[in-house]
């Protein structure tokens, strides 16, 4: 057993985090988020000659060699940050579907770009009446030839707008639910019959629904087994999930901290707030929570190289432990805040606002904690 | 970062188990705490003592074993697996600690083996019935004699005292020191002074676990003061800190729901398994993940501790959630158990029969286990005590 980080690792952490504390403070990113396009192109290229969109791949790949641990670093630190940029989008899930099922050639050409961040790859998965059922497709492929026709409706496509590329999840066979005859493709968003929707998230990113309509596609973009991509996709969703909860715990982790600081300065009855125990008391649950949401992103990290069953049952168990402690510690930081919580002035409500979106990302802890169970 | 154990580390784990297995007594195996003599408490720790293993956690040169934090954890999950009743921790990982940090020489030398190999019962002396939570605030007077002190005062909560040979004592010798704090001294008393008198508390659950101590003109040796006096408050706070390690009862509580799914694998509602039932399923669930979270909430202290980084602030938590865990365990056994949490099965045991006239062997604990568990988040510093604690160390408020 060893929690300990690689020095490599320690120094990926240190150069990201001096970026974000220098580049990505919280005004300049309100200057990105309302933007038009809605992020930052430069600070997008100052993030790839760090080497963090290398760093999750192995060095056959053309990667740093590194893997889940060094995405578990980035995301911490973008959750302190709230960085919008789609790193979970486009490494994690682009570069994971890749890395996992890719064929040397869809690797040669694509991964290579994901890693430069030339390429930025959106995830399609989620559809209008799935919910988190990964497995609940209405999109479907059909074989056309030597191509595959796809048709449906992707919902809250994280990252669409900005993405070159779509990873998209449609049924070639069996029924609507049904785990065989999933299949995984990678389709140029600017393909004929791909539409999007574009719109902002509350907690500032981008999404789209993504129509498509008989979108043409050859047999080289499935990503993996026709049919069989199902497995493929589980682990990619929980290798997401596991990134999202390591940018939960970094933001659980400033949430906090910025309580605290509020509650020495802010004064009421001759005395700062801080020194009521009510409130003391409410602080250091916060702090308990943040604390277990970080060591249970570890835990889950550790265990995404194991079995299927193991691992999904070790981030089904973060998720719900990460789902509950942001929502625990972005709602006390608010009330604790008081008035002040409640503006779009004070960054405390946006780091609240992510932690709550981050919930309702790849499955709730209702959703968790009934596959943890199942799992049992 | 990876959670694999080296081949060294598995080695580890196949010799402890085989030498449990093979070295557990007999006659103590199954049982627990409140069913067994002082000779059959201690029987374990006689035996690990004569192994040399009894104190894992100490320094080499006073006998510790030299294990990294990983076989440590690997030792206590062992331990958990076949339900051993441990060396208690007044002795081993409370006054040790203090005696060889600060003691004398010569207290080194007397005290420290006889913790080791279990001849010595110790106690701790610190609650008494005005100080609480403010223990500082004490009463109990040690004035000094000649080559004496003399103690006169009342501590009470002081578990397992009708064994005890020894007790450490937190006594005030400064009654006019500017603080509360700075006169207290750290003293050792042979329980069978004269004036030491020992009386029984029952708690709630119907158990003598806890004691009063009494202390009328208890004559003790002044070589026992440990280290300077008027610094006691010094050492009962290294104490606290010290008695950490282990404190999150991670192992027992895995095993503790390892015992409820079998318990609720059994129970039936409506003839289906309770374990089944969605709602206590995920009561189930839930109390694992939360206790996964401890787990390595104390792997990561752990992890620092033997980085030499000593620990940080992740380690004040193992006490408060630790406790609120083993109390969740508790009650999700008593729900489970139903109407067999009723029966008062001390009252059948009373009677000289060993087996239990009603209900299923394992509903017999699970009431007083919840009853008696309720003290958990009130010993050690209570819990609020502990969220005090942390505003003030860690979050600096």
């Amino acid at each position: 057993m060893d929690f300990n980080f690689s020095e490599e690792q320690n120094m990926l952490r240190d150069s990201l985090s001096r970026l974000i504390r220098e580049k990505y403070d919280f005004e300049t990113r309100r200057g990105f988020v309302n933007s038009e396009s809605g992020r930052s192109d430069s600070i997008w290229s100052q993030l790839g000659e760090l080497g963090i969109f290398m760093a999750p791949f192995s060095e056959e790949d053309g990667g740093l060699g590194g893997g889940a641990v060094d995405s578990m670093l980035v995301m911490e630190e973008f959750g302190k940050g709230i960085v919008v940029e789609p790193f979970v989008p486009s490494i994690v899930c682009g570069g994971g579907f890749l890395k996992h099922a890719g064929t040397a050639a869809q690797k040669e050409e694509h991964l290579t770009k994901i890693m430069s961040g030339e390429s930025i790859f959106a995830f399609a998965y989620a559809e209008p009446q799935g919910r988190y059922n990964l497995a609940d497709l209405t999109t479907t492929a059909k074989k056309d030839g030597g191509d595959y026709v796809i048709n449906g409706h992707k919902a809250v496509v994280v990252g669409a707008p900005w993405a070159s590329h779509l990873i998209v999840t449609a049924r070639t066979a069996g029924e609507r639910r049904s785990k065989e005859g999933v299949s995984i493709f990678l389709v140029e968003k600017g393909a004929d019959g791909v539409s999007t929707r574009d719109y902002p998230t509350v907690d500032g990113r981008r999404a789209s629904e993504v129509y498509f309509e008989n979108v043409k596609v050859s047999a080289d973009s499935v990503i993996g087994d026709v049919d069989g991509g199902l497995g493929v996709v589980n682990k990619v969703v929980d290798e997401a999930t596991v990134a999202i909860c390591a940018e939960a715990a970094g933001a659980m982790g400033v949430a906090h901290q910025m309580t605290v600081e509020y509650s020495r300065q802010r004064k009421q009855f001759g005395t700062p707030i801080g020194k009521f125990q009510v409130l003391q008391h409410r602080m250091v649950d916060m702090f308990m929570e943040h604390e277990q949401a970080l060591s249970m992103t570890y835990m889950a990290t550790m265990k995404l190289g194991e079995s299927d069953s193991e691992r999904q049952k070790a981030v089904s168990a973060a998720k719900v432990k990460i789902g509950q402690s942001g929502r625990f510690v972005g709602q006390a930081a608010i009330q604790i805040h008081g008035g002040m919580g409640m503006t779009d002035e004070l960054a405390v409500g946006h780091y609240f606002k992510r932690l709550t979106i981050i919930d309702s990302e790849f499955g709730n802890v209702d959703h968790h904690l009934k596959r943890y169970t199942s799992l049992s | 970062m990876q959670l694999e154990f080296s081949p060294e580390e598995v080695a580890f784990r196949h010799e402890v188990r085989g030498f449990i297995e093979n070295n557990y007594p007999k006659h103590i195996a199954g049982k627990s705490l409140d069913a067994l003599s002082r000779d059959d408490i201690m029987a374990w720790h006689r035996v690990l003592g004569k192994q040399g293993w009894s104190t894992p956690a100490w320094p080499k040169e006073y006998g510790g074993t030299g294990w990294t934090a990983t076989q440590r954890y690997i030792w206590s999950e062992e331990n958990a697996r076949f339900d051993t009743i441990m060396p208690l921790p007044f002795g081993v990982s409370m006054v040790a600690p203090v005696i060889y940090t600060f003691g004398s020489p010569e207290q080194k030398e007397r005290f420290l083996p006889r913790i080791r190999s279990g001849d010595d019962w110790w106690c701790q002396g610190y609650s008494e019935p005005g100080s609480g939570s403010d223990l500082a605030s004490l009463k109990t007077s040690a004035v000094r004699d000649g080559d004496d002190y003399i103690l006169n005062g009342q501590k009470t909560w002081t578990t397992l005292a009708q064994y005890a040979d020894w007790g450490f004592f937190l006594c005030r010798t400064d009654p006019n020191a500017e603080k509360p704090q700075q006169g207290i001294s750290f003293i050792l008393v042979d329980m069978k002074t004269p004036g030491v008198e020992v009386r029984p508390i029952i708690t709630l659950e119907g158990g003598h676990e806890v004691n009063e101590v009494w202390l009328t003109d208890v004559r003790v040796p002044a070589e026992n003061l440990v280290g300077t006096e008027n610094q006691g408050w010094t050492y009962a706070k290294f104490l606290l800190a010290h008695e950490r390690s282990g404190i999150a009862g991670v192992a027992r509580s895995k095993r503790g729901v390892e015992k409820l799914r079998d318990i609720a694998g059994n129970e039936t509602v409506d003839g289906e398994v309770l374990l089944k039932q969605p709602d206590f399923a995920r009561k189930v669930s839930q109390l694992e993940i939360d206790l996964t979270a401890l787990e390595f909430t104390e792997l990561r202290t752990l992890a620092r501790e033997s980085a030499g980084k000593g620990p940080g602030p992740e380690s004040s938590i193992l006490k408060i959630k630790g406790t609120e865990i083993q109390q969740r365990l508790t009650e999700l056994t008593l729900e489970a158990v139903g109407n067999y949490s009723a029966p008062l099965y001390s009252d059948f045991s009373e009677e000289g029969s060993n087996e239990f006239s009603v209900g299923p062997d394992y509903a017999s604990a699970a009431t007083s286990l919840y009853l008696n568990n309720r003290k958990t988040s009130i010993y050690g510093g209570s819990n609020e005590i502990q969220r005090n604690i942390i505003s003030k160390m860690i979050l600096g408020l």
